[in-house]
């Protein structure tokens, strides 16, 4: 499903935050990556992404090489993968209701017909009142918030899911909440899950398994660690 | 109550600036708009037994070199500076969002590119620019629109380019490509709107700036042909009777270029104060 090989990347050429990384991800497969802060799983979570260009290493999905990030990758790889983002205030358009948040990777891909069926659907599997959905960012918690990005990255029935550190600003029972919102995604459609975060026993009970990265510029033995993982 | 408590000191005196700026502001936009139409005066109208008449009850600002009543003459005036005012801050306003908006989208060598050619440009003192602009046309009122708008978009372009910048590297673009959103789409659905605030204040801001600028090529004999009334040809046209000693063809243009252009410069701050406080709000998130 996703390969990604010995991986270099960063904002500093001098000093790539993810160095000489590997890690692979199995059709169907949950994949929880471990680390402290900083250690540069987000970074890799982008570049899984389709969303960050990787100083070095190859990146395959399914069986495809990766040739181009974010535009210049085609569109058909980007919506391969969904991603939700940490934040969900940075990451929602303060300008949009939540039903339009949702709507809009159809509404990028041309898929406009499918609107209203598509995000009554998903609003009921994420838990989101029809009330709810008219309101904008600011007038909702963070976790209903959290919820309407969980929907916009299942609208266009992704092969992978990346979570990145979905939950880590939620309480538990929304993270409980969104967590079996997945899984019931997962089960219905097989997707893959690469599932990034700090929470060791949260990710250890949700990911079939779960791949621990040391601080970062860790030595040669922390690096294979990883890569068996 | 809690309102008075929390009232910021400067307030009131805040208040009165918009109150003030808005009576001018609508006065002035009615004159122009309402008075030329329904006057069916002639503002050519020369009557040279009474050239160079001080104010009085027939001519409330006097009378000019020729004998022309110097209100309707000023109401005139105003109404195509103003004219040339908002198109050119209009025109200027279009061009530097989208320049700004693409260098800013693109980034990489597009920006740098872009950015170069925007700082050659402002190295170049815009009124010399403008006056090489001119000359190029017959004079009239559209070289000095081209004129004055493609002299004053860089600054424009660099507030977009900056706040597209900042937009960019947003969670939420992010999600937009990841959620197959075109270039195009990223830039005109989710990055515009969030500078349009940015680049209207700019554009308010910049119809001062505009007038005053088509006033100083009229009055530099390089915009307006003479007999079309312009704030900054009547001015220009006052310059030999003021050594004379008759000061009113001087004045009231000058007070008619003034005070409307005061007054829409301070709606514009008001407007900046009223976009600040959203900032400080977003920088507590």
């Amino acid at each position: 499903m996703l390969e990604l090989t010995r991986i270099t990347a960063g904002y500093d050429r001098r000093d790539p935050v993810v160095r000489d990384v590997s890690l692979h991800v199995a059709a169907g497969e949950a994949v929880g990556l471990l680390g402290p802060s900083g250690c540069g799983k987000s970074t890799l979570a982008r570049v899984a992404a389709l969303l960050h260009r990787p100083d070095a290493g190859t990146m395959t999905l399914d069986g495809t090489v990766i040739r181009g990030w974010r535009h210049r990758a085609p569109r058909e790889q980007r919506t391969a993968v969904g991603v939700v983002f940490q934040q969900p205030r940075l990451s929602a358009d303060p300008r949009l209701s939540l039903r339009e948040l949702i709507a809009q990777p159809l509404r990028s891909t041309g898929r406009r017909r499918e609107v209203p069926g598509r995000v009554a659907e998903l609003a009921q599997l994420v838990g989101l009142s029809e009330e709810l959905l008219e309101r904008r960012p600011h007038a909702v918690s963070d976790g209903q918030l959290q919820r309407a990005c969980l929907a916009r990255a299942l609208v266009l029935e992704p092969r992978l899911l990346i979570c990145d550190e979905m939950t880590a600003m939620l309480d538990a029972s929304t993270t409980a909440a969104l967590v079996a919102v997945v899984e019931r995604y997962r089960s219905e459609s097989g997707a893959a899950l690469l599932a990034v975060g700090h929470d060791r026993v949260l990710l250890e009970r949700w990911c079939d398994r779960t791949v621990r990265w040391g601080e970062r510029n860790a030595g040669p033995a922390e690096r294979e660690r990883v890569a068996a993982g | 109550m809690a309102e008075t408590t929390l009232a910021l000191p400067g307030r009131t005196t805040r208040r009165v600036r918009i109150v003030t700026s808005a009576t001018i502001v609508v006065t002035v936009a009615l004159a122009v708009l309402v008075v030329p139409p329904l006057a069916q005066l002639d503002q050519q109208a020369v009557d040279l037994a009474n050239k160079l008449d001080p104010p009085s009850w027939a001519h409330p600002f006097g009378t000019d070199d020729v004998g022309r009543d110097l209100l309707l003459r000023c109401v005139y005036g105003l109404r195509v500076s103003l004219l040339v005012g908002l198109v050119a801050a209009l025109t200027a306003t279009v061009i530097g969002t989208a320049i700004g908006a693409l260098a800013g989208a693109f980034g990489g060598w597009t920006d740098r590119v872009v950015m170069r050619v925007v700082d050659a440009l402002s190295s170049v003192p815009h009124l010399l620019l403008g006056i090489f602009i001119v000359a190029m046309f017959r004079p009239g009122v559209w070289p000095v629109i081209v004129s004055v708008a493609l002299t004053h978009w860089l600054s424009t372009a660099r507030i977009v380019r900056s706040e597209v910048l900042s937009l960019r590297s947003r969670p939420f673009i992010d999600a937009a490509v990841s959620g197959g959103a075109s270039r195009t789409r990223v830039i005109v659905r989710h990055l515009l709107p969030g500078v349009l605030p940015q680049a209207g204040l700019a554009a308010v801001l910049m119809v001062p700036h505009a007038m005053w600028h088509e006033s100083a090529l009229s009055f530099l004999g390089l915009g307006l042909p003479a007999h079309q009334a312009s704030l900054g040809n009547l001015v220009q046209s006052a310059r030999g009777s003021l050594l004379a000693g008759d000061w009113w063809p001087t004045l009231f243009p000058g007070l008619f270029l003034i005070i409307p252009t005061l007054a829409l410069a301070g709606l514009a701050g008001a407007w900046r104060d009223r976009i600040n406080p959203r900032r400080k709000s977003e920088l507590m998130l």
